[in-house]
Parts: structure tokens; C-alpha cells; sequence
């Protein structure tokens, strides 16, 4: 029986496909079997970052309304074995789905894969309902941003309300120097505002566009800085104690000398 | 001098970062207001608790709520009490 993961935030634009995506590859290149699930319908987008957008034949839509069996709809990553993803309906809405279809689907899902990664829709209605429906864990992506920190604090009341416990946050597109000059939140900061269990820490990193462009998760690039940090997440999700990264860590070497003279931020 | 030596190792006195977190932490108290009124009781019978160690009060008439204003979130009780229990002046 595998799991089933959601990866939510609240605000849009904050990586939630990017990091569904390259933690899926992740799993795949550690040899689990991992199927993508894009519960954005009618915005689907996971289809073209993971670069599947032309082998799609049905989807997640046809599989709740019988259209088709499950296994039909499921692409097969070519690149990495036992990766898959079931892609979201494209001309159909939210309401072509109901949560109890989504966890129906989930269940099936769990027993052929050993992670099933669920990236959820932006916003807290219909769509974000149906997503979170049939997950075992939520991840919660944010930014330093006040707007982005705020969302994923409403996420997480919501996942609460529904009985979803223990979320953990990535925090993406950090800019150490930034943080250094105290012109960004650091992770303390935004632990301490939302009082959940810190997952992992991704630089901001241009190659992410680039990956994009391509259709070719990052994480498969070792020169990507954010490749390093999405597979300790990986790791972790899988259940490895790993440590936090040199980047990952506060302000990292300056700050430490700074704290040494007795001019850090503590 | 000490600033001097700070903002050359690039701390300025209060970066734009102090100002988020302040303005995130007035914006959470607000957005969290909004709890649940089972949240509510279960407050309200946990200082039930704790006052009738002291005092017997009218837990009928007791209110509990939280009020706010712009710049601020007060959780405001009115507590009617019947009876003040004995050796609430005594020193232990």
C-alpha cells in the first residue's frame, strides 16, 4: 500500500507543480513507483513541465466518469521507468470531480504505486477540496513572502478542519544574500510564524526556467542548485534523517561569523 | 560606530524583513480570529477550570469573545461571580 502525498499551498505561483514534478522524478530515480496525479482541471500544466503534454490520450476527467480504465489514462514516463502521470481534464471544471471520486482514485492509485503525488489547484474551493480528499500527508510549498506565508497559513487550518495533521512546509525560492541582508524572511522566521515541521529549503535557481522550457525536471541536472535540495526532500519523504544543507541553513557562513562577533540577527 | 560596522557586514538596522514579519503576524491574528465556535468552547470550559479553583461563577451568563479593532485582537470575558471561595487572601 503506498502513500499518497499532496502538494498544496494556497497562492498560486509559488511552485507547487515544479515541486511536484521534480519530487516525483526524484522518487522515480530512487527506484520507487510514483504516479503524478494533476487535480488542477481545466489548468492542467504538469503534463508540460514533466514535457508529456503530447502523449496524452485521456484523462484523470475520463477516469472518474468511466471513460476508460484507470491504467489507460496513466502515461509512462519514458526517461525513468517506473515513473507515471495521470494527467487533469483540460476543457471540463472543478466540478467534474467530487472528492469521494478523488479518494476513490486515490485508493486504487495507492495500491499499484509506492507514492502517488497529488499537485493541487490554487485557491481554497472545489478544487483544493478535491485534492487534499484522498492524501495521507500534505506538503505545503511557500516563498518568503508575506502574501505566500499568509496563504499557507489558511492551508493549514483548512487541512486541520479536514483532519489532515502535521503538514510540512518547503520553503522555495530563498536568495541567501537577501536573507543575509535582512531584506527576506528567513526560515526561522516563517517556522516560527506557522509552527509547522520544516520539510526542505529550495534556493531560487534560473535553472528551474530553464528545466522548464525543456520539459526535463531539474533535479536530474547535478549543476541545478535546487537538484540537491529537492532530492534530500525526497530522502526525507522517504523516511532518511537528512540533514539540512550549508545553503539551507540560516544566512549560512556569514552569519555565523556575524553571530561570532556579536552582530547576528541571533 | 557600532552601525557603521554593521552595515558593512550588511546588516542594516531594520531590514525590510522586520517590517514583513510584523505586518505577517497582524494579518495571522486577524485571519485566525475566525475560529471555530467549538474552538471557542473548548476555551471557555478550560478557564471554567481553572477560575472555579478560586471562585464560584455563573457559568450560564459567562461570555467569551474575541473583539477586534485595526491594529488589534483582544479576547474580552465577562464573568459573573457568585461566591469568592475561601483563603483566596491567605498567603501560602
Amino acid at each position: 500500500m503506498g502513500e499518497v502525498i499532496v502538494v498544496t499551498s494556497g497562492k498560486g505561483g509559488v511552485g507547487k507543480t515544479t515541486t511536484t514534478a521534480n519530487l516525483g522524478t526524484g522518487f522515480a530515480l530512487m527506484g520507487k513507483k510514483v504516479v503524478l496525479v494533476d487535480a488542477d482541471i481545466g489548468l492542467r500544466n504538469l503534463d508540460v513541465v514533466m514535457g508529456l503534454e503530447n502523449r496524452i490520450v485521456y484523462d484523470l476527467v475520463d477516469v472518474t466518469d468511466g471513460n476508460c480504465r484507470l491504467k489507460q489514462a496513466l502515461i509512462r514516463d519514458k526517461r525513468y521507468e517506473t515513473l507515471y502521470l495521470l494527467p487533469a481534464a483540460q476543457t471540463r471544471d472543478k466540478n467534474a470531480v467530487n472528492p469521494e471520486q478523488m479518494k476513490q482514485l486515490c485508493t486504487e492509485l495507492a495500491e499499484e504505486f509506492d507514492y502517488v503525488l497529488i499537485d493541487c489547484p490554487a485557491g481554497i474551493e472545489q478544487g483544493f477540496k478535491n485534492a487534499i480528499a484522498g492524501a495521507d500527508r500534505a506538503v505545503i510549498v511557500t516563498t518568503p513572502e508575506v502574501s505566500a506565508v499568509r496563504d499557507a497559513d489558511r492551508i493549514i487550518g483548512l487541512l486541520e478542519a479536514e483532519g489532515k495533521h502535521n503538514p510540512k512546509l518547503i520553503v522555495n525560492r530563498i536568495r541567501p544574500a537577501m536573507v543575509r541582508k535582512g531584506d527576506m524572511m528567513d526560515i526561522d522566521d516563517i517556522i516560527e510564524i506557522l509552527a509547522v515541521d520544516l520539510l526542505g529549503i529550495i534556493p531560487e535557481d534560473e535553472y528551474i526556467v530553464i528545466s522548464t522550457n525543456r520539459g526535463e525536471p531539474a533535479i536530474v541536472n547535478p549543476a541545478s542548485s535546487a537538484s540537491l535540495a529537492y532530492k534530500n526532500i525526497v530522502r526525507r519523504l522517504n523516511g532518511e534523517n537528512v540533514p539540512l544543507m550549508s545553503f539551507e541553513v540560516n544566512g549560512g557562513i556569514m552569519s555565523k561569523l556575524k553571530r561570532f562577533l556579536g552582530f547576528g540577527e541571533g | 560606530m557600532l552601525d557603521l560596522i554593521q552595515k558593512m557586514l550588511g546588516k542594516e538596522a531594520a531590514g525590510s524583513k522586520q517590517i514583513a514579519k510584523e505586518r505577517l503576524r497582524l494579518v495571522l491574528v486577524h485571519d485566525r480570529v475566525n475560529v471555530s465556535p467549538q474552538f471557542m468552547e473548548i476555551l471557555k470550559e478550560d478557564m471554567i477550570k481553572v477560575i472555579s479553583n478560586y471562585m464560584e461563577i455563573n457559568e450560564r451568563e459567562m461570555e467569551v469573545n474575541l473583539t477586534q479593532t485595526e491594529s488589534s485582537v483582544a479576547l474580552v470575558a465577562s464573568i459573573p461571580v457568585n461566591r469568592m471561595k475561601r483563603g483566596g487572601s491567605s498567603i501560602e
